[in-house]
């Protein structure tokens, strides 16, 4: 295990993972302190410049977590994200990032216990890939 | 529409590795309908390469715009008072938005970023087939709405070849015999006469095989 905290954003669906991570909260589970997760109406609603952004602004990795499949409020937006989540993994290992620093993860609003092992395992996930290599390039170019 | 897919990263990054500042250029037009050139292609792209020009070491100073359209030299003449300040122009049109903008600015490398594939139909959300081979002399009224050039593996234009199974060409299973569709649809349109009448041997020269086509429309130049 790496001593490296990495930062992961992670975009959560409002009817299912923002939810659950409040859930984890009540129920006292702990998740890395790098993660950081921001509110989506829907995992639909992530755009794949969502995930590139995050990652170019200096994000080590990033978790768009959504509904069970077949539970998604909108029907299938969360089937969507995953399409986009597999289209953004294929363009991150071919410009030598990693396609592993993007992931998606499922869940419903009441499963707070998932939240946080999602969390915790993406996370662990990218402490053992180590730092965005963007910073490392960036630091060598200044 | 005019169909393109954006080129392998390793391709692009190859083809910009010398140049220090870049001006991607999106089209608003068929490559915007396809996902391959709009504004959101555009800006997937340059995050890209700023993100893999970054982790060599060596960052690229990418600026995004998308044009109306790039094959039009009045939306090519907006670009006029800003190409000055970048090492080339990375176009994400297809080839004629391609060879518009090199031909305004003939001082400036301008490259592309997609390759143009087909003019297709959308067949459903995120597909689409080609549909039109621009042969320049239309048969579509005679083989019901089906066009034996571009759906046909073999631009048959007297019936199916041995290669038709079960409705499927040869080439693959995915790949629907056009003759097949062009039956099944005279029939549906109560027009089989056409199927057996026999066409004359098709005069390629209003294709490509004329070399490269024009169109001048005196009545509507300025």
């Amino acid at each position: 295990m790496s001593d490296f905290d990495p930062v992961v954003v992670v975009f959560a669906c409002d009817y299912c993972a923002y939810t659950a991570a409040d859930v984890a909260g009540r129920m006292g589970l702990s998740y890395p302190p790098g993660v950081r997760v921001l509110r989506v109406p829907c995992a639909g609603k992530v755009e794949p410049m969502y995930l590139m952004n995050a990652l170019q602004m200096g994000a080590d990795g990033v978790l768009v977590a959504g509904c069970q499949v077949g539970d998604c409020h909108f029907k299938s937006g969360n089937l969507r994200a995953a399409a986009r989540v597999k289209r953004v993994q294929e363009l991150l290992e071919e410009i030598g990032i990693g396609g592993q620093r993007v992931a998606m993860a499922h869940m419903s609003a009441g499963q707070g216990a998932v939240f946080a092992q999602a969390a915790t395992e993406f996370s662990q996930q990218i402490a053992e890939m180590g730092p965005n290599p963007i910073k490392q390039g960036a630091r060598r170019a200044a | 529409m005019i169909t393109a897919q954006r080129k392998p990263m390793e391709e692009i990054f190859q083809s910009v590795e010398r140049f220090g500042k870049i001006l991607l250029l999106g089209c608003n037009e068929c490559v915007t309908v396809c996902h391959a050139g709009g504004r959101k292609e555009v800006a997937m792209l340059a995050s890209a390469l700023r993100m893999g020009r970054l982790k060599q070491g060596s960052p690229l100073a990418v600026d995004e715009l998308t044009l109306e359209r790039q094959c039009d030299p009045e939306y090519a003449e907006e670009l006029a008072l800003a190409i000055d300040k970048y090492d080339a122009v990375c176009s994400m049109a297809c080839g004629c938005g391609v060879q518009t903008i090199a031909g305004r600015y003939q001082g400036l490398p301008v490259l592309p970023m997609v390759n143009t594939t087909f003019m297709g139909a959308s067949e459903r959300q995120g597909v689409w087939a080609e549909r039109c081979a621009g042969c320049g002399d239309c048969v579509l009224g005679l083989t019901g709405g089906i066009c034996p050039v571009a759906r046909c593996s073999k631009r048959l234009f007297n019936g199916p070849c041995g290669g038709s199974s079960k409705g499927k060409c040869e080439i693959s299973p995915e790949v629907d015999c056009a003759w097949q569709l062009i039956w099944d649809r005279l029939k549906q349109l109560g027009q089989t006469e056409l199927y057996t009448r026999i066409m004359e041997p098709k005069d390629w020269r209003t294709a490509r095989d004329g070399g490269p086509r024009r169109i001048v429309r005196e009545d509507m130049a300025i």
